[in-house]
């Protein structure tokens, strides 16, 4: 089988790599690159647990081809953090204990990140909403969406 | 660096503890895997890799239940790039009594070995039946569509009740019930009876002025965590393996995958990797013994990992139940007796959390005559695994039903009626046992005085409330602190950290030895790092790791105490250990400066050699944990749909070492119970085929299903522990079923007795009343 050779922006790091024409992106991030902070909890576009921005944009990458990468930018967990400084939002679930096995963290962090770049005063209900596609089996949210609130507050200052 | 010391000290100042003399428990502090797990960096069981590995696939009966004449692996293994491949063929037979007791269910290798791969029959859809390993995914699932296996299609039943009635399809044709006196002569799907209670329930019912009898059915349903089973094995020509393993339990699953391996429990080695959630799912073996059996053939590492499809019909679930209760009261509000019949799916093999749920139904309530009956029943789907408090959710749902309506009738407000019946330090426990200090009348006097349960519905709402009740264990745990030369200290416990236990076990580290907290450092061993150490589950690790912690530092201090005196040279007797220091005291007092952890340490050498602090012990003694929870709920009566507008829960925690995961575990309870009490369930077609085995389709609360959840943490203190300490993590599932149902109750008039609520069963409800 023949490999298709892609050439993207990964965390703003130019990324070569080879995949199938059927890998997912989720795939080559995690079995090709080694980025585990996106984790597969489904493969169907249905927990979230993938999440990360395409040219700024929230997908699942278990719902995008590799191939479809080529020539765009992808961000994923690994480059939320600057050197050491955490992002506002890693602080704030630290903080709020917004998370208990978290295995769904990297997924709401994704999101919540594209949700405060777009809108920096959301609503609880806004977070909620803008949340829903992402699956939290420990937490029951609460803890969640206080961080993410609490955080758009912070980052307005 | 400078990032966690920031999020240290920032966190840090946030001291909630009443008790003033304890620094760390009770506080909110950071957690040790914290900065871990939001950058991406923490380990979960499908995120390593080793060189030469190879990917395991299995292949699944797609039949209910089929008796297996034949497999040819030939075709499939003739396939370039594949290396190996396992059937039934590869694994042990054990005989049928063959038991060993595993938290809080029991392990039966006849039919672990069975479970794991299908012998004789496949006993439900999903069930393993080969397994190949090859270069990459792509050829080992090639590989599946290669195999040949001849099945021989049987009637199944997946119904309790179905599955209880003679003549049903047999699950095992040989199994004979257990608990039955004379023994039955004919084999059935029936595995076991079981019976508890005390006093004359005839007696008690002719006192009662009303007595109020219901039936109930649940669907099954899926644990649901979102990280699917993983592992990577890797065996080795001289026969030791080492195995990387998303488990509840790494020494259960060495256990486990050695018995079904043969091979020596000491030449395997288990790690366990981060784990993304279990709630009970995770205490068993499924793809461990799969990736050993292969990479032992392959001579190569094999990494397996489950699709969703997978976990939903081949791992878990829990039963499915049909109850029947009947409560008689006074008119004044006594509950003079009370009843159970409880019927459970077991799966494909005994061992369902029925006897769990007989004991735990009426718990809550202080009863002169009480009886439950427990019914233990194959059926074709996987065989259930533990679920948060097993098997309690259902038991308590069903009692607490039919509570509610007694209240109602007798016209007594609902947390009044049970406040009037409630179990109380020295009651006879529903199910043997007399009770120790516990806090059932505290959740509910809570419950009474709550803003919440004084606060106005709005119109069309409907409020419930249920008490919950779950034993919570103790068991085998081991934990040792190592004294590094600077004067830190490495914490290594053998139980895996499922909801920031690493958190609340550094915190009493820290705590007994009297130290900085961040001078403290904790870390999950592997197998062959610590003594045995039971699963993580019965709400037991922050209870029994606590009581090793502490014993652990109780053996530190002894020793550091030693090198103390021996420097000194002044008797042991005199140097006591006061705020992280050796103080000397009594003829001594003020003779000598204090010595440090950092004092004594950087001298160890000379002073006779490493300090290490151990604890192993069976943790007895674990504090019940009782629950009360309220919840508004709105119906929409053109759609059916219940959404909850408010909910709140109150559960004795005993202490709350770190107030913030305890409060997470009471609100992932609810949002669990408010799941399974009115969406979640599994589906099945005629041909006994799960038909939603997807997050599509079998579907668990989203962020925008569920309001905030109240918390209130009561405290009424566990005496056999050095904190207080309780189980906290499965009584927060317990009381959501029914306090949900009476809520919905209580806003329509209508009684359901059957779960999931889901939008069309109430919506044929409220049509059918019209
Ligand atoms: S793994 Fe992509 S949405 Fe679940
Ligand atoms: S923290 Fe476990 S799934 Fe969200």
């Amino acid at each position: 089988m023949t490999r298709e050779h892609i050439t993207t922006t990964i965390n703003g790091d130019p990324v070569e790599f080879l995949c199938d024409a059927e890998q997912t992106l989720l795939d080559v991030l995690r079995d090709e690159l080694r980025l585990t902070g996106s984790k597969e909890g489904c493969a169907s576009g249905d927990c979230g647990a993938c999440s990360v921005t395409l040219d700024g944009r929230l997908v699942c990458a278990c719902l995008v081809l590799a191939a479809e990468v080529e020539g765009h930018e992808v961000t994923t967990i690994e480059g939320m953090a600057v050197g050491d400084q955490l992002h506002p939002l890693q602080q704030k679930f630290l903080d709020h204990a917004a998370l208990q096995c978290g295995v769904c963290t990297p997924g709401f962090l994704v999101a919540a990140k594209a949700l405060l770049d777009r809108n920096s005063n959301p609503t609880e209900t806004e977070v909620r909403f803008w949340l829903a596609g992402n699956l939290c089996r420990c937490t029951g949210y609460d803890k969640i969406v206080r961080a993410v609130l609490d955080t758009a507050a912070e980052m307005r200052g | 660096m400078a990032a966690v010391e920031k999020i240290f000290n920032d966190t840090i100042t946030d001291r909630e503890t009443q008790d003033k003399t304890l620094k760390w428990v009770g506080t909110r502090a950071p957690r040790p895997d914290g900065v871990d797990k939001v950058t991406g960096r923490a380990k979960f069981g499908a995120d390593t890799y080793l060189p030469n590995m190879l990917y395991g696939k299995v292949l699944r009966s797609p039949h209910a239940h089929a008796r297996i004449r034949s497999i040819d692996m030939s075709r499939a293994l003739a396939l370039p790039g594949v290396k190996a491949g396992v059937t039934r063929d590869d694994f042990p037979d054990y005989p049928a009594g063959a038991v060993q007791p595993a938290g809080e269910m029991v392990i039966n290798y006849r039919d672990m070995t069975r479970n794991i791969m299908a012998r004789e029959k496949a006993l439900y859809e999903g069930h393993a039946v080969a397994a190949v390993a090859a270069v990459n995914e792509r050829v080992a699932r090639q590989a599946l569509s290669l195999i040949e296996v001849d099945y021989e299609v049987l009637p199944h039943v997946i119904d309790v009740e179905e599955a209880m009635k003679p003549g049903a399809p047999l699950v095992r044709e040989d199994l004979i019930t257990e608990g039955v006196e004379p023994a039955p002569e004919e084999p059935s799907n029936i595995a076991k009876r079981v019976e508890f209670g005390h006093g004359d329930l005839d007696l008690g019912f002719s006192k009662a002025d009303v007595i109020i009898e219901r039936s109930f059915k649940t669907q099954p349903v899926h644990q649901g965590y979102i990280e699917p089973h993983a592992c990577l094995a890797s065996f080795s020509e001289d026969g030791q393996a080492e195995l990387w393993c998303s488990t509840q339990g790494h020494y259960v699953a060495r256990g486990h995958c050695a018995k079904l391996l043969q091979m020596d429990v000491s030449k395997l080695r288990v790690t366990c990797s981060e784990i993304g959630g279990g709630f009970g799912g995770k205490t068993v073996v499924y793809l461990e013994p799969l990736a050993l059996a292969l990479s032992r053939k392959a001579c190569q590492p094999v990494k397996m990992v489950m699709t969703r499809d997978e976990v939903f019909r081949a791992s878990g679930p829990t039963s499915g139940a049909s109850m029947d209760v009947r409560i008689g009261a006074t008119k004044d509000g006594r509950i003079t007796a009370g009843e159970a019949v409880l019927k459970f799916q077991a799966g494909a093999f005994g061992g369902s959390p029925v006897p769990a749920a007989a004991q735990c139904a009426f718990a809550p309530y202080d009863l002169d005559n009480v009886k439950t009956i427990g019914f233990d029943v194959l059926c074709n789907r996987p065989k259930v695994a533990a679920y948060r408090a097993p098997g309690a959710p259902l038991g308590e749902y069903a009692v607490e039903s039919v509570v509610d309506e007694l209240a109602k009738t007798l016209e007594i407000d609902p947390l009044e009626f049970r406040l009037k019946n409630a179990a109380k330090e020295g009651s006879d426990s529903s199910y043997g046992p007399k009770f120790g200090p516990i806090g059932c009348v505290e959740t509910l006097e809570t419950a009474q005085n709550h803003d919440h349960y004084l606060s106005t519905l709005k119109p069309g709402q409907g409020r419930g409330v249920a008490s919950g009740y779950w034993f919570n264990i103790g068991g085998q745990t081991s934990a040792t602190l190592n004294l590094c030369e600077d004067g830190s200290v490495a914490l290594v416990v053998g139980t895996p950290d499922i909801g920031g236990s690493r958190a609340s076990l550094t915190m009493m580290a820290a705590e007994s030895l009297g130290v900085e907290l961040d001078k403290v450092r904790p870390l999950i061993g592997d197998t062959s790092a610590l003594g045995y150490n039971m699963l993580t589950g019965g709400s037991r690790v922050t209870f029994a790791g606590g009581i090793a912690v502490h014993g652990a530092a109780e053996d530190m201090i002894k020793q550091l105490r030693e090198r103390a005196a021996a420097t000194w040279d002044v008797p042991i007797d005199d140097v006591e250990w006061h705020g992280g220091q050796a103080v000397a005291v009594n003829g001594y007092k003020d003779q000598e400066d204090p010595m440090g952890l950092l004092d004594i340490a950087k001298d160890m050498a000379k002073s006779g050699g490493p300090i290490v602090g151990r604890c192993s012990t069976n943790a007895q003694g674990a504090g019940p944990s009782f629950g009360c929870h309220i919840v508004d709920v709105d119906v929409d009566k053109e759609t059916g749909k219940v959404s909850v507008a408010r909910y709140t829960v109150i559960q004795d925690a005993g202490k709350a070492v770190h107030p913030s995961y305890v409060e997470g575990q009471y609100q992932g309870g609810a949002v669990q119970g408010i799941g399974w009490a009115l969406n979640e369930e599994y589906i099945y077609d005629e041909n006994g085929k799960v038909e939603n085995a997807g997050f599509l389709d079998y579907r668990v609360p989203v962020c925008s299903d569920v309001p905030m959840i109240d918390t209130v943490i009561v405290e009424v203190p566990n005496p056999t522990h050095p904190y207080g300490v309780r189980g906290v993590g499965e009584t927060p599932l317990v009381p959501p079923l029914a306090a949900i149902s009476n809520a919905v109750e209580n806003a329509l008039d209508i009684r359901f007795t059957e779960l999931p609520m889901s939008p069309p069963r109430v919506l044929a409800a409220i049509e059918s009343v019209g």
